[in-house]
């Protein structure tokens, strides 16, 4: 399983706009390096995100190779009420993560 | 630079040795995959279809001098409201000069609260990004920053 890292505020208040930001770790291979031998070193990078607020999809992103290893994607979402943000990353070779955090909204 | 990648050798040459009794000649290692402009038109295209593409609104943060191309902070903002009548669709982001010209689709909501999204990005050589964002009405905004990358991403051998 590998490894996230997620930052969001434990608590807010309804209606204020909060910024979450996400890091998963990943080597994010471009499949343009080659070795010394001249073989292409095969692609390996995440290819989609998602991030759901109590069940319902806030944020979706589609990486390319020219997303940095550790993809590291923060943004913003308005706190409407108490619950859990759910993360999903997506990837070549069947790589699969999430992450889940939890926020109190008063 | 990249014109002269398409030019005959001779001009190359004669232009390189020009600029090199300039004393003005950078160092520039060519490389078999690079998007196009071509590459770059039609990626957007694909974002945009017919839709005129207008300059403003978006505000696209990047260092404009970066020591390492293989992670680069950028922040895209769009300077408009999110409510459900009026807000931001997506942003996504292109480039010049590396291997593919797509960097990254954002796809937001109206609960949103503000249109901005981070990351770290790759440069595999100094180029122009560009980014777009398509607002609920259907109209797309841009903007374009150019970078200079001492040292490139993606391309490099493995050790």
């Amino acid at each position: 399983m590998a490894a996230a890292l997620i930052n969001i505020p434990k608590k807010a208040k309804r209606g204020d706009i909060i910024e979450i930001k996400t890091l998963m770790s990943h080597i994010m291979e471009t499949g343009y390096r080659h070795m010394a031998s001249g073989e292409i070193v095969p692609r390996d990078i995440i290819t989609g995100f998602t991030c759901r607020y109590n069940g319902s999809e806030i944020f979706r992103a589609d990486l390319f190779p020219a997303i940095a290893a550790n993809p590291f994607i923060s943004f913003f979402t308005t706190a409407t009420e108490s619950g859990k943000f759910e993360f999903e990353w997506i990837g070549d070779n069947g790589f699969s993560g999430t992450a889940s955090a939890s926020i109190t909204v008063e | 630079m990249h014109r002269l990648i398409h030019s005959t050798r001779r001009q190359f040459l004669s232009l390189a040795g020009g600029a090199a009794v300039a004393g003005a000649v950078p160092v520039v290692t060519l490389r078999a995959a690079e998007a196009t402009p071509a590459m770059l038109a039609s990626a957007i295209r694909q974002v945009v279809g017919d839709a005129v593409v207008r300059t403003g609104k978006v505000k696209l943060d990047v260092p404009p001098l970066v020591e390492n191309g293989n992670t680069v902070p950028m922040t895209v903002s769009v300077d408009n409201p999110m409510t459900p009548e009026n807000h931001v669709k997506s942003i996504h982001v292109f480039n010049e000069k590396n291997p593919q010209p797509n960097v990254g689709n954002f796809y937001l909501g109206p609960n949103a609260g503000r249109a901005q999204v981070s990351t770290r990005i790759r440069l595999a050589d100094s180029q122009k990004i560009t980014a777009i964002a398509k607002l609920s009405d259907g109209s797309f905004w841009s903007a374009s920053v150019d970078i200079i990358v001492t040292l490139a991403a993606c391309t490099e051998e493995v050790i």
